[in-house]
Protein backbone atom coordinates (compact mmCIF):
# COMPACT_ATOMS: atom_id res chain seq x y z
CA UNK A 1 0.00 0.00 0.00
CA UNK A 2 1.53 3.55 -0.34
CA UNK A 3 1.82 5.52 2.19
CA UNK A 4 -0.79 8.39 0.90
CA UNK A 5 -2.86 5.35 0.45
CA UNK A 6 -2.18 4.33 3.83
CA UNK A 7 -2.63 7.49 5.32
CA UNK A 8 -6.46 8.27 4.13
CA UNK A 9 -6.97 4.86 5.23
CA UNK A 10 -6.02 5.53 9.09
CA UNK A 11 -7.84 8.07 8.72
CA UNK A 12 -11.37 6.60 7.25
CA UNK A 13 -10.84 4.10 10.53
CA UNK A 14 -10.05 6.58 12.39
CA UNK A 15 -13.59 8.78 11.49
CA UNK A 16 -16.16 5.80 10.95
CA UNK A 17 -17.11 3.17 13.29
CA UNK A 18 -15.76 -0.26 12.62
CA UNK A 19 -18.41 -1.60 10.57
CA UNK A 20 -18.01 0.96 7.90
CA UNK A 21 -14.50 0.54 7.97
CA UNK A 22 -14.46 -2.41 7.08
CA UNK A 23 -16.80 -1.90 4.09
CA UNK A 24 -14.10 0.42 2.78
CA UNK A 25 -11.35 -1.96 3.11
CA UNK A 26 -13.43 -4.71 0.85
CA UNK A 27 -14.72 -2.39 -1.39
CA UNK A 28 -10.63 -1.50 -1.97
CA UNK A 29 -10.57 -4.87 -3.13
CA UNK A 30 -12.24 -3.53 -6.36
CA UNK A 31 -9.92 -1.68 -7.04
CA UNK A 32 -7.25 -4.12 -6.01
CA UNK A 33 -6.45 -3.66 -2.61
CA UNK A 34 -5.58 -6.57 -0.95
CA UNK A 35 -8.50 -7.71 1.77
CA UNK A 36 -7.74 -7.58 5.10
CA UNK A 37 -9.08 -9.53 8.09
CA UNK A 38 -10.88 -8.01 10.31
CA UNK A 39 -9.27 -9.26 13.87
CA UNK A 40 -11.55 -11.23 15.86
CA UNK A 41 -11.25 -12.44 19.65
CA UNK A 42 -13.90 -15.00 20.79
CA UNK A 43 -15.30 -14.76 24.16
CA UNK A 44 -16.94 -18.11 25.74
CA UNK A 45 -19.45 -17.71 28.50
CA UNK A 46 -20.48 -20.14 31.23
CA UNK A 47 -20.31 -22.06 33.94
CA UNK A 48 -16.65 -24.27 32.81
CA UNK A 49 -17.86 -26.63 35.92
CA UNK A 50 -15.51 -28.36 35.05
CA UNK A 51 -13.90 -27.58 31.82
CA UNK A 52 -13.07 -30.39 29.32
CA UNK A 53 -11.85 -31.37 26.04
CA UNK A 54 -14.66 -30.19 24.30
CA UNK A 55 -14.71 -26.72 25.94
CA UNK A 56 -11.04 -26.21 24.34
CA UNK A 57 -11.89 -27.80 21.18
CA UNK A 58 -14.91 -25.19 20.48
CA UNK A 59 -12.29 -22.34 20.21
CA UNK A 60 -10.45 -24.66 17.58
CA UNK A 61 -13.02 -25.31 15.56
CA UNK A 62 -14.34 -22.04 15.49
CA UNK A 63 -10.86 -20.40 14.77
CA UNK A 64 -10.40 -22.69 11.48
CA UNK A 65 -14.08 -21.81 10.46
CA UNK A 66 -13.92 -18.50 10.68
CA UNK A 67 -10.39 -18.28 8.88
CA UNK A 68 -11.69 -20.27 6.11
CA UNK A 69 -13.92 -17.73 5.42
CA UNK A 70 -10.90 -15.72 4.83
CA UNK A 71 -12.75 -12.60 6.49
CA UNK A 72 -11.01 -12.99 9.80
CA UNK A 73 -8.28 -13.31 11.95
CA UNK A 74 -8.66 -15.16 14.86
CA UNK A 75 -6.01 -13.04 17.23
CA UNK A 76 -7.37 -14.29 20.45
CA UNK A 77 -9.64 -16.58 22.97
CA UNK A 78 -11.35 -16.04 26.08
CA UNK A 79 -12.94 -18.06 28.70
CA UNK A 80 -15.47 -16.83 31.37
CA UNK A 81 -16.39 -18.63 33.73
CA UNK A 82 -19.70 -17.01 35.11
CA UNK A 83 -19.86 -16.05 39.02
CA UNK A 84 -21.10 -18.61 41.98
CA UNK A 85 -24.47 -16.15 42.67
CA UNK A 86 -25.58 -17.63 38.72
CA UNK A 87 -27.10 -19.99 40.80
CA UNK A 88 -26.76 -23.02 38.90
CA UNK A 89 -27.36 -26.55 40.75
CA UNK A 90 -24.22 -28.43 41.03
CA UNK A 91 -22.21 -25.16 40.65
CA UNK A 92 -19.07 -25.39 42.58
CA UNK A 93 -17.01 -22.40 43.41
CA UNK A 94 -15.37 -20.12 40.76
CA UNK A 95 -12.21 -20.51 42.36
CA UNK A 96 -12.10 -23.68 41.44
CA UNK A 97 -13.49 -23.28 38.30
CA UNK A 98 -10.75 -20.38 37.26
CA UNK A 99 -8.22 -22.89 38.83
CA UNK A 100 -9.17 -25.51 36.66
CA UNK A 101 -9.57 -23.64 33.52
CA UNK A 102 -6.32 -22.23 34.03
CA UNK A 103 -4.52 -25.53 34.45
CA UNK A 104 -6.34 -26.43 31.07
CA UNK A 105 -5.43 -23.56 29.50
CA UNK A 106 -1.90 -23.25 30.48
CA UNK A 107 -0.58 -24.86 27.25
CA UNK A 108 -2.38 -22.53 24.85
CA UNK A 109 -1.15 -20.08 23.22
CA UNK A 110 -3.82 -18.28 22.70
CA UNK A 111 -7.10 -18.92 24.99
CA UNK A 112 -6.99 -17.14 28.57
CA UNK A 113 -9.02 -17.34 31.36
CA UNK A 114 -10.51 -14.19 32.61
CA UNK A 115 -11.84 -13.60 36.07
CA UNK A 116 -13.94 -10.57 35.83
CA UNK A 117 -16.84 -11.68 35.68
CA UNK A 118 -16.64 -14.10 38.39
CA UNK A 119 -15.91 -11.94 40.44
CA UNK A 120 -18.61 -9.38 40.25
CA UNK A 121 -21.02 -9.51 43.45
CA UNK A 122 -23.82 -10.13 40.98
CA UNK A 123 -24.44 -12.42 38.29
CA UNK A 124 -23.48 -10.64 35.04
CA UNK A 125 -25.91 -10.36 32.03
CA UNK A 126 -23.88 -11.77 29.05
CA UNK A 127 -24.18 -8.36 26.83
CA UNK A 128 -22.74 -6.81 29.90
CA UNK A 129 -19.36 -9.17 30.10
CA UNK A 130 -19.32 -8.58 26.39
CA UNK A 131 -19.10 -4.86 26.42
CA UNK A 132 -16.59 -4.60 28.96
CA UNK A 133 -14.25 -7.55 26.59
CA UNK A 134 -15.07 -5.43 23.97
CA UNK A 135 -13.82 -2.40 25.92
CA UNK A 136 -10.94 -3.90 26.88
CA UNK A 137 -9.46 -5.05 23.39
CA UNK A 138 -10.48 -1.92 21.32
CA UNK A 139 -8.79 0.36 23.80
CA UNK A 140 -5.93 -1.62 23.38
CA UNK A 141 -6.28 -1.11 20.23
CA UNK A 142 -6.47 2.26 19.85
CA UNK A 143 -3.67 2.61 22.29
CA UNK A 144 -1.60 0.75 19.64
CA UNK A 145 -2.91 2.65 16.58
CA UNK A 146 -1.94 5.96 18.80
CA UNK A 147 1.36 4.70 18.89
CA UNK A 148 2.52 3.54 15.14
CA UNK A 149 0.42 6.66 14.39
CA UNK A 150 3.13 8.92 16.15
CA UNK A 151 5.91 6.31 15.45
CA UNK A 152 5.27 6.75 11.57
CA UNK A 153 5.59 3.20 11.28
CA UNK A 154 5.25 1.77 7.72
CA UNK A 155 3.31 -1.08 8.51
CA UNK A 156 -0.15 -1.02 7.04
CA UNK A 157 -2.07 -1.03 9.90
CA UNK A 158 -4.57 -3.42 11.21
CA UNK A 159 -8.43 -3.31 11.00
CA UNK A 160 -10.43 -2.43 14.84
CA UNK A 161 -11.38 -5.86 16.10
CA UNK A 162 -14.60 -7.21 17.30
CA UNK A 163 -15.61 -9.75 19.39
CA UNK A 164 -18.20 -12.35 19.08
CA UNK A 165 -19.38 -15.11 21.74
CA UNK A 166 -18.45 -18.48 21.44
CA UNK A 167 -20.76 -21.11 22.30
CA UNK A 168 -22.58 -24.68 21.36
CA UNK A 169 -25.99 -25.41 20.04
CA UNK A 170 -27.67 -25.64 23.14
CA UNK A 171 -27.23 -22.52 24.34
CA UNK A 172 -28.65 -21.14 21.10
CA UNK A 173 -32.01 -23.06 22.87
CA UNK A 174 -31.29 -20.63 25.59
CA UNK A 175 -32.74 -17.99 24.10
CA UNK A 176 -36.26 -19.56 24.36
CA UNK A 177 -36.61 -20.32 27.78
CA UNK A 178 -38.58 -17.53 28.95
CA UNK A 179 -37.16 -14.81 31.46
CA UNK A 180 -33.98 -16.14 30.80
CA UNK A 181 -32.73 -12.97 28.02
CA UNK A 182 -33.54 -9.68 27.93
CA UNK A 183 -34.94 -9.09 24.50
CA UNK A 184 -32.74 -6.00 24.05
CA UNK A 185 -29.61 -7.81 25.26
CA UNK A 186 -30.61 -10.68 22.92
CA UNK A 187 -30.41 -8.09 20.32
CA UNK A 188 -27.56 -6.63 21.03
CA UNK A 189 -25.52 -9.77 21.85
CA UNK A 190 -26.46 -11.15 17.92
CA UNK A 191 -27.23 -7.97 16.29
CA UNK A 192 -24.43 -5.95 17.44
CA UNK A 193 -21.60 -8.30 18.99
CA UNK A 194 -22.53 -11.90 17.07
CA UNK A 195 -22.47 -15.60 17.61
CA UNK A 196 -19.93 -18.32 16.53
CA UNK A 197 -21.89 -21.14 17.27
CA UNK A 198 -20.20 -24.86 17.21
CA UNK A 199 -23.16 -28.05 16.56
CA UNK A 200 -23.22 -30.83 18.80
CA UNK A 201 -24.34 -34.03 18.07
CA UNK A 202 -27.87 -34.30 17.44
CA UNK A 203 -28.94 -30.61 17.98
CA UNK A 204 -30.87 -28.46 15.23
CA UNK A 205 -29.24 -25.35 15.39
CA UNK A 206 -30.39 -24.12 11.86
CA UNK A 207 -34.22 -24.56 13.32
CA UNK A 208 -33.28 -22.78 16.53
CA UNK A 209 -32.54 -19.38 14.23
CA UNK A 210 -35.57 -20.26 11.86
CA UNK A 211 -37.90 -20.30 15.11
CA UNK A 212 -36.81 -17.35 16.98
CA UNK A 213 -37.94 -13.57 14.98
CA UNK A 214 -34.97 -12.42 16.97
CA UNK A 215 -32.12 -14.68 15.46
CA UNK A 216 -33.80 -14.74 12.35
CA UNK A 217 -33.31 -11.16 11.57
CA UNK A 218 -29.56 -11.49 12.27
CA UNK A 219 -28.87 -14.98 11.00
CA UNK A 220 -26.13 -13.52 8.91
CA UNK A 221 -24.42 -12.63 12.55
CA UNK A 222 -24.48 -16.15 13.58
CA UNK A 223 -21.91 -18.56 12.30
CA UNK A 224 -22.79 -21.88 12.46
CA UNK A 225 -20.01 -24.44 12.83
CA UNK A 226 -20.11 -28.25 12.38
CA UNK A 227 -18.69 -30.45 14.20
CA UNK A 228 -18.76 -33.31 12.25
CA UNK A 229 -17.37 -35.87 14.58
CA UNK A 230 -19.93 -36.48 17.06
CA UNK A 231 -18.58 -36.29 20.73
CA UNK A 232 -20.72 -35.30 23.51
CA UNK A 233 -18.24 -34.93 26.39
CA UNK A 234 -19.87 -32.40 28.32
CA UNK A 235 -19.57 -31.34 31.71
CA UNK A 236 -22.61 -32.83 32.92
CA UNK A 237 -21.09 -36.19 31.89
CA UNK A 238 -17.52 -35.73 33.82
CA UNK A 239 -19.55 -34.55 36.75
CA UNK A 240 -21.86 -37.58 36.40
CA UNK A 241 -18.63 -40.11 36.18
CA UNK A 242 -16.80 -38.43 38.83
CA UNK A 243 -20.22 -39.22 41.13
CA UNK A 244 -19.77 -42.64 40.44
CA UNK A 245 -16.29 -43.12 40.37
CA UNK A 246 -15.52 -43.93 36.71
CA UNK A 247 -12.49 -42.70 34.70
CA UNK A 248 -12.46 -39.18 32.80
CA UNK A 249 -9.28 -39.57 31.87
CA UNK A 250 -8.89 -38.12 28.33
CA UNK A 251 -12.11 -36.26 28.64
CA UNK A 252 -10.52 -33.27 30.29
CA UNK A 253 -6.85 -32.47 30.89
CA UNK A 254 -4.72 -34.58 33.30
CA UNK A 255 -3.64 -31.74 35.35
CA UNK A 256 -7.88 -30.94 35.72
CA UNK A 257 -8.10 -34.47 37.51
CA UNK A 258 -5.54 -33.74 39.52
CA UNK A 259 -6.92 -30.39 40.96
CA UNK A 260 -10.48 -32.38 41.50
CA UNK A 261 -8.87 -35.10 43.10
CA UNK A 262 -7.00 -32.86 45.46
CA UNK A 263 -10.11 -31.21 46.13
CA UNK A 264 -12.54 -34.14 46.30
CA UNK A 265 -14.42 -31.48 44.20
CA UNK A 266 -17.60 -33.32 42.27
CA UNK A 267 -19.40 -35.65 45.01
CA UNK A 268 -23.47 -36.24 45.61
CA UNK A 269 -23.19 -33.21 47.76
CA UNK A 270 -21.32 -30.98 45.47
CA UNK A 271 -24.19 -31.99 42.77
CA UNK A 272 -27.06 -30.65 45.08
CA UNK A 273 -25.59 -26.91 45.41
CA UNK A 274 -28.16 -24.88 45.15
CA UNK A 275 -31.24 -27.77 44.84
CA UNK A 276 -34.37 -25.89 44.41
CA UNK A 277 -32.80 -22.31 43.77
CA UNK A 278 -33.81 -20.40 40.77
CA UNK A 279 -31.10 -19.40 38.53
CA UNK A 280 -30.08 -15.78 39.23
CA UNK A 281 -31.05 -14.29 35.61
CA UNK A 282 -34.77 -15.54 36.20
CA UNK A 283 -35.12 -13.52 39.10
CA UNK A 284 -33.07 -10.14 38.76
CA UNK A 285 -34.77 -10.02 35.29
CA UNK A 286 -38.35 -11.40 36.64
CA UNK A 287 -40.00 -7.85 37.59
CA UNK A 288 -37.65 -4.82 35.38
CA UNK A 289 -38.96 -3.76 32.61
CA UNK A 290 -38.39 -4.34 29.23
CA UNK A 291 -35.99 -0.91 27.64
CA UNK A 292 -37.45 0.18 24.91
CA UNK A 293 -35.17 -0.69 21.62
CA UNK A 294 -34.69 2.98 21.00
CA UNK A 295 -32.42 3.59 24.05
CA UNK B 1 -15.65 -60.48 45.45
CA UNK B 2 -12.25 -60.00 47.63
CA UNK B 3 -9.52 -58.80 45.59
CA UNK B 4 -7.48 -62.47 45.65
CA UNK B 5 -10.90 -64.39 43.86
CA UNK B 6 -10.79 -61.91 41.31
CA UNK B 7 -9.83 -63.11 37.92
CA UNK B 8 -6.75 -60.71 36.73
CA UNK B 9 -7.27 -59.13 33.67
CA UNK B 10 -4.97 -58.08 30.83
CA UNK B 11 -6.40 -56.08 28.15
CA UNK B 12 -5.06 -55.88 24.82
CA UNK B 13 -6.17 -53.87 21.69
CA UNK B 14 -4.75 -54.61 18.23
CA UNK B 15 -5.37 -52.18 15.58
CA UNK B 16 -4.10 -49.54 13.26
CA UNK B 17 -3.74 -46.69 15.73
CA UNK B 18 -2.82 -44.37 13.13
CA UNK B 19 -2.47 -41.81 15.04
CA UNK B 20 -3.64 -42.93 18.41
CA UNK B 21 -6.61 -40.90 19.22
CA UNK B 22 -8.32 -40.16 23.03
CA UNK B 23 -10.76 -42.20 21.92
CA UNK B 24 -8.56 -44.88 21.69
CA UNK B 25 -7.60 -44.02 25.10
CA UNK B 26 -10.82 -43.79 26.49
CA UNK B 27 -11.49 -47.31 25.68
CA UNK B 28 -8.98 -48.49 27.91
CA UNK B 29 -10.57 -46.77 30.60
CA UNK B 30 -14.22 -47.68 29.90
CA UNK B 31 -13.21 -51.33 29.50
CA UNK B 32 -11.31 -51.36 33.27
CA UNK B 33 -14.29 -49.42 34.99
CA UNK B 34 -16.79 -51.94 32.82
CA UNK B 35 -15.47 -55.25 34.22
CA UNK B 36 -14.27 -53.80 37.52
CA UNK B 37 -17.91 -53.01 38.52
CA UNK B 38 -18.89 -56.25 37.63
CA UNK B 39 -16.53 -57.24 40.78
CA UNK B 40 -15.27 -60.11 39.09
CA UNK B 41 -12.25 -58.63 37.65
CA UNK B 42 -9.54 -56.91 38.34
CA UNK B 43 -7.21 -55.12 35.16
CA UNK B 44 -4.12 -54.90 35.73
CA UNK B 45 -2.75 -54.24 32.92
CA UNK B 46 -3.83 -52.55 28.96
CA UNK B 47 -1.80 -53.33 25.88
CA UNK B 48 -1.75 -51.51 22.49
CA UNK B 49 -0.33 -53.26 20.00
CA UNK B 50 -0.02 -51.73 16.42
CA UNK B 51 -0.14 -53.66 13.16
CA UNK B 52 2.42 -53.98 11.56
CA UNK B 53 3.38 -52.31 7.50
CA UNK B 54 2.54 -55.91 6.22
CA UNK B 55 -1.39 -55.16 6.63
CA UNK B 56 -1.25 -53.25 3.87
CA UNK B 57 -4.03 -50.61 4.99
CA UNK B 58 -4.55 -47.48 2.45
CA UNK B 59 -3.07 -44.35 4.27
CA UNK B 60 -1.04 -46.43 7.06
CA UNK B 61 2.06 -45.09 8.13
CA UNK B 62 5.51 -46.22 8.96
CA UNK B 63 4.95 -48.54 12.21
CA UNK B 64 8.15 -47.24 13.81
CA UNK B 65 5.93 -44.44 14.30
CA UNK B 66 2.88 -45.21 15.09
CA UNK B 67 4.28 -47.50 17.93
CA UNK B 68 6.27 -44.22 18.85
CA UNK B 69 3.27 -42.03 19.24
CA UNK B 70 1.43 -45.03 21.03
CA UNK B 71 4.14 -44.46 23.89
CA UNK B 72 3.88 -40.92 23.73
CA UNK B 73 0.17 -40.91 24.42
CA UNK B 74 0.41 -43.44 27.15
CA UNK B 75 3.34 -41.66 29.29
CA UNK B 76 0.99 -40.43 31.58
CA UNK B 77 -0.38 -43.82 31.92
CA UNK B 78 0.07 -45.86 34.96
CA UNK B 79 -1.41 -49.42 33.20
CA UNK B 80 -1.24 -49.13 29.84
CA UNK B 81 1.62 -50.15 27.55
CA UNK B 82 2.57 -50.48 24.00
CA UNK B 83 4.35 -53.35 22.50
CA UNK B 84 6.04 -53.41 19.69
CA UNK B 85 6.30 -56.94 18.56
CA UNK B 86 3.53 -57.06 16.29
CA UNK B 87 4.18 -54.31 14.66
CA UNK B 88 8.13 -55.53 14.23
CA UNK B 89 6.78 -58.99 12.18
CA UNK B 90 7.60 -58.39 8.47
CA UNK B 91 4.40 -59.90 7.23
CA UNK B 92 0.85 -59.31 8.64
CA UNK B 93 0.15 -61.48 11.99
CA UNK B 94 -3.30 -62.59 12.49
CA UNK B 95 -5.27 -61.30 15.69
CA UNK B 96 -5.25 -64.27 17.09
CA UNK B 97 -2.02 -64.92 16.88
CA UNK B 98 -0.77 -61.62 18.87
CA UNK B 99 -3.26 -62.74 21.40
CA UNK B 100 -2.25 -66.08 21.60
CA UNK B 101 1.30 -64.79 21.90
CA UNK B 102 0.78 -62.22 24.97
CA UNK B 103 -1.13 -64.63 26.88
CA UNK B 104 2.25 -66.97 26.80
CA UNK B 105 4.25 -64.18 27.59
CA UNK B 106 1.32 -63.36 30.64
CA UNK B 107 1.08 -67.08 31.78
CA UNK B 108 5.13 -67.39 31.49
CA UNK B 109 5.35 -64.48 33.93
CA UNK B 110 3.74 -65.94 36.67
CA UNK B 111 5.82 -67.01 39.31
CA UNK B 112 3.28 -67.94 42.39
CA UNK B 113 3.31 -71.31 42.64
CA UNK B 114 -0.80 -71.79 43.14
CA UNK B 115 -0.87 -69.57 40.42
CA UNK B 116 0.70 -72.07 38.20
CA UNK B 117 -1.61 -74.70 39.40
CA UNK B 118 -4.30 -72.83 38.76
CA UNK B 119 -3.49 -72.29 35.59
CA UNK B 120 -2.45 -75.80 34.59
CA UNK B 121 -5.98 -76.80 36.33
CA UNK B 122 -7.72 -74.57 33.69
CA UNK B 123 -5.58 -75.12 30.77
CA UNK B 124 -6.56 -78.95 30.96
CA UNK B 125 -10.31 -77.61 31.60
CA UNK B 126 -9.80 -75.12 28.47
CA UNK B 127 -8.79 -78.07 26.37
CA UNK B 128 -12.17 -79.92 27.11
CA UNK B 129 -13.69 -76.66 25.64
CA UNK B 130 -15.63 -75.77 29.50
CA UNK B 131 -12.89 -72.83 30.10
CA UNK B 132 -15.89 -70.29 30.67
CA UNK B 133 -17.64 -72.19 32.77
CA UNK B 134 -15.24 -73.70 34.66
CA UNK B 135 -13.81 -70.21 35.94
CA UNK B 136 -16.68 -69.40 37.50
CA UNK B 137 -17.55 -72.35 39.50
CA UNK B 138 -13.70 -72.67 40.40
CA UNK B 139 -13.06 -72.00 44.07
CA UNK B 140 -9.22 -71.07 43.67
CA UNK B 141 -8.21 -67.87 42.08
CA UNK B 142 -8.13 -68.43 38.47
CA UNK B 143 -5.10 -67.42 36.65
CA UNK B 144 -4.95 -64.59 34.42
CA UNK B 145 -7.11 -63.80 31.59
CA UNK B 146 -6.08 -61.69 28.32
CA UNK B 147 -9.27 -60.08 26.57
CA UNK B 148 -9.14 -58.42 23.02
CA UNK B 149 -10.14 -54.80 23.48
CA UNK B 150 -11.72 -53.42 20.44
CA UNK B 151 -14.41 -51.35 19.04
CA UNK B 152 -18.31 -52.80 17.82
CA UNK B 153 -16.77 -52.13 14.67
CA UNK B 154 -14.33 -55.20 14.93
CA UNK B 155 -16.44 -57.34 15.79
CA UNK B 156 -18.90 -56.37 13.00
CA UNK B 157 -16.12 -57.07 10.53
CA UNK B 158 -16.03 -60.75 11.49
CA UNK B 159 -18.38 -61.23 9.06
CA UNK B 160 -16.56 -59.60 6.60
CA UNK B 161 -15.38 -62.58 3.56
CA UNK B 162 -12.22 -63.21 3.88
CA UNK B 163 -11.25 -61.01 6.32
CA UNK B 164 -11.05 -63.14 9.37
CA UNK B 165 -10.52 -66.83 9.60
CA UNK B 166 -13.61 -68.70 11.89
CA UNK B 167 -11.31 -70.45 13.87
CA UNK B 168 -9.17 -67.50 14.86
CA UNK B 169 -12.71 -65.94 15.94
CA UNK B 170 -13.74 -68.94 17.80
CA UNK B 171 -10.57 -68.76 19.54
CA UNK B 172 -10.53 -65.40 20.36
CA UNK B 173 -14.28 -65.10 22.14
CA UNK B 174 -14.39 -69.05 23.32
CA UNK B 175 -10.36 -69.28 24.63
CA UNK B 176 -9.55 -65.66 25.68
CA UNK B 177 -12.43 -63.23 25.73
CA UNK B 178 -13.15 -59.74 23.90
CA UNK B 179 -14.40 -56.47 25.30
CA UNK B 180 -16.22 -54.45 22.71
CA UNK B 181 -17.02 -50.67 23.14
CA UNK B 182 -20.20 -49.23 21.11
CA UNK B 183 -19.92 -46.81 18.30
CA UNK B 184 -22.07 -44.92 16.80
CA UNK B 185 -24.31 -46.95 14.06
CA UNK B 186 -23.02 -50.41 15.37
CA UNK B 187 -25.30 -52.68 17.28
CA UNK B 188 -22.98 -55.34 19.08
CA UNK B 189 -25.96 -57.14 21.46
CA UNK B 190 -27.57 -57.76 17.63
CA UNK B 191 -24.46 -58.66 16.01
CA UNK B 192 -24.01 -61.59 18.68
CA UNK B 193 -27.49 -62.59 18.95
CA UNK B 194 -27.80 -63.18 15.00
CA UNK B 195 -24.73 -65.53 15.10
CA UNK B 196 -24.56 -69.19 16.39
CA UNK B 197 -20.28 -69.01 17.00
CA UNK B 198 -20.75 -65.08 18.88
CA UNK B 199 -23.94 -66.56 20.64
CA UNK B 200 -22.47 -69.73 22.26
CA UNK B 201 -19.96 -67.48 23.91
CA UNK B 202 -21.82 -64.34 24.39
CA UNK B 203 -20.69 -64.85 28.21
CA UNK B 204 -17.23 -63.95 27.01
CA UNK B 205 -17.97 -60.31 24.62
CA UNK B 206 -18.20 -57.91 27.24
CA UNK B 207 -20.26 -55.69 25.48
CA UNK B 208 -19.62 -52.00 27.17
CA UNK B 209 -21.86 -48.83 26.19
CA UNK B 210 -20.30 -45.61 25.74
CA UNK B 211 -22.78 -43.24 26.51
CA UNK B 212 -20.96 -40.29 26.12
CA UNK B 213 -20.58 -41.03 22.47
CA UNK B 214 -17.07 -40.54 21.50
CA UNK B 215 -16.57 -40.65 17.59
CA UNK B 216 -13.21 -39.26 17.54
CA UNK B 217 -11.89 -41.91 15.06
CA UNK B 218 -8.15 -41.83 13.58
CA UNK B 219 -9.98 -41.32 10.02
CA UNK B 220 -11.26 -38.06 11.24
CA UNK B 221 -8.03 -36.87 12.56
CA UNK B 222 -6.36 -37.73 9.60
CA UNK B 223 -8.55 -35.73 7.42
CA UNK B 224 -8.22 -32.89 9.62
CA UNK B 225 -4.85 -32.68 9.54
CA UNK B 226 -4.74 -32.92 5.48
CA UNK B 227 -7.09 -29.86 5.18
CA UNK B 228 -4.99 -28.36 7.89
CA UNK B 229 -7.61 -28.15 11.02
CA UNK B 230 -7.34 -28.24 14.62
CA UNK B 231 -7.11 -31.64 16.05
CA UNK B 232 -5.77 -30.70 19.61
CA UNK B 233 -7.74 -32.34 22.01
CA UNK B 234 -8.27 -35.03 19.92
CA UNK B 235 -5.11 -36.64 21.08
CA UNK B 236 -2.55 -35.95 23.33
CA UNK B 237 -0.58 -32.75 23.21
CA UNK B 238 2.92 -34.58 23.09
CA UNK B 239 1.15 -37.15 19.90
CA UNK B 240 0.03 -33.90 17.73
CA UNK B 241 3.13 -31.93 18.51
CA UNK B 242 5.02 -35.24 16.96
CA UNK B 243 2.69 -35.25 13.81
CA UNK B 244 3.92 -31.72 13.28
CA UNK B 245 7.39 -31.97 13.65
CA UNK B 246 7.47 -35.24 11.43
CA UNK B 247 4.84 -33.92 9.26
CA UNK B 248 3.60 -37.31 9.29
CA UNK B 249 -0.04 -37.30 7.43
CA UNK B 250 -0.62 -35.20 4.25
CA UNK B 251 -3.01 -36.14 0.77
CA UNK B 252 0.37 -38.01 -0.43
CA UNK B 253 0.91 -40.42 2.97
CA UNK B 254 -2.95 -41.00 2.48
CA UNK B 255 -2.29 -42.88 -0.61
CA UNK B 256 0.00 -44.95 1.23
CA UNK B 257 -1.11 -48.44 -0.24
CA UNK B 258 -3.44 -47.29 -2.31
CA UNK B 259 -4.85 -50.12 -4.72
CA UNK B 260 -3.06 -52.52 -2.90
CA UNK B 261 -4.89 -55.59 -0.90
CA UNK B 262 -5.58 -56.06 2.64
CA UNK B 263 -3.17 -58.76 3.92
CA UNK B 264 -5.61 -60.55 5.23
CA UNK B 265 -7.72 -60.49 1.95
CA UNK B 266 -4.87 -61.32 0.36
CA UNK B 267 -4.12 -64.40 2.60
CA UNK B 268 -7.35 -65.86 2.66
CA UNK B 269 -8.97 -65.84 -0.61
CA UNK B 270 -5.51 -66.47 -2.23
CA UNK B 271 -4.51 -70.11 -0.41
CA UNK B 272 -7.60 -71.96 1.35
CA UNK B 273 -5.76 -73.84 3.35
CA UNK B 274 -3.76 -71.56 5.03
Amino acid sequence: MSSNMMRSTKAILKRKNYIQGCCVILRGAFTKMPIQRVPLVLLACGSFNPITNQHMRLFELARDYLHSTGQYQVVGGIVSPVSDSYGKQGLVLAKHRIAMAKLALQSSNWVTVDEWESQQPDWTETVVTMRYHYGRILKEYEESTHEDFNGSRSHPQSLPPQLKLLCGADFLDTFNIPGLWRDDHMEEVVGHFGLVCVSRGGLQPEQVVHESDTLWRHRQNIFQVKEWVRNETSATEVRRALRRGTSVKYLIPDSVIEYIQQHNLYTQDSERRNEGMALRPLVKQAHQPVESLDD
Amino acid sequence: MEDDRRTMVTLLACGSFNPITNMHLRMFELARDYLEDTGRYKVVKGIISAVGDGYKKKGLIEAFHRVKMARLATENSEWITVDAWESLQLEWVETAKVVRHHYSLLTADEQDGDLVDSVNYTKKRRMEGNYVESASHHSKRVGPQLMLLCGADVLESFCIPNLWKQEDIAEIVGRFGMVCITRCGSDPHKFIYKSDMLWKHHKNIHVVTDWVTNDISATHVRRALRRGQSVRYLLPDNVLYYIQEHDLYSAESEQKNAGVVLAPLQRYSGDPSS
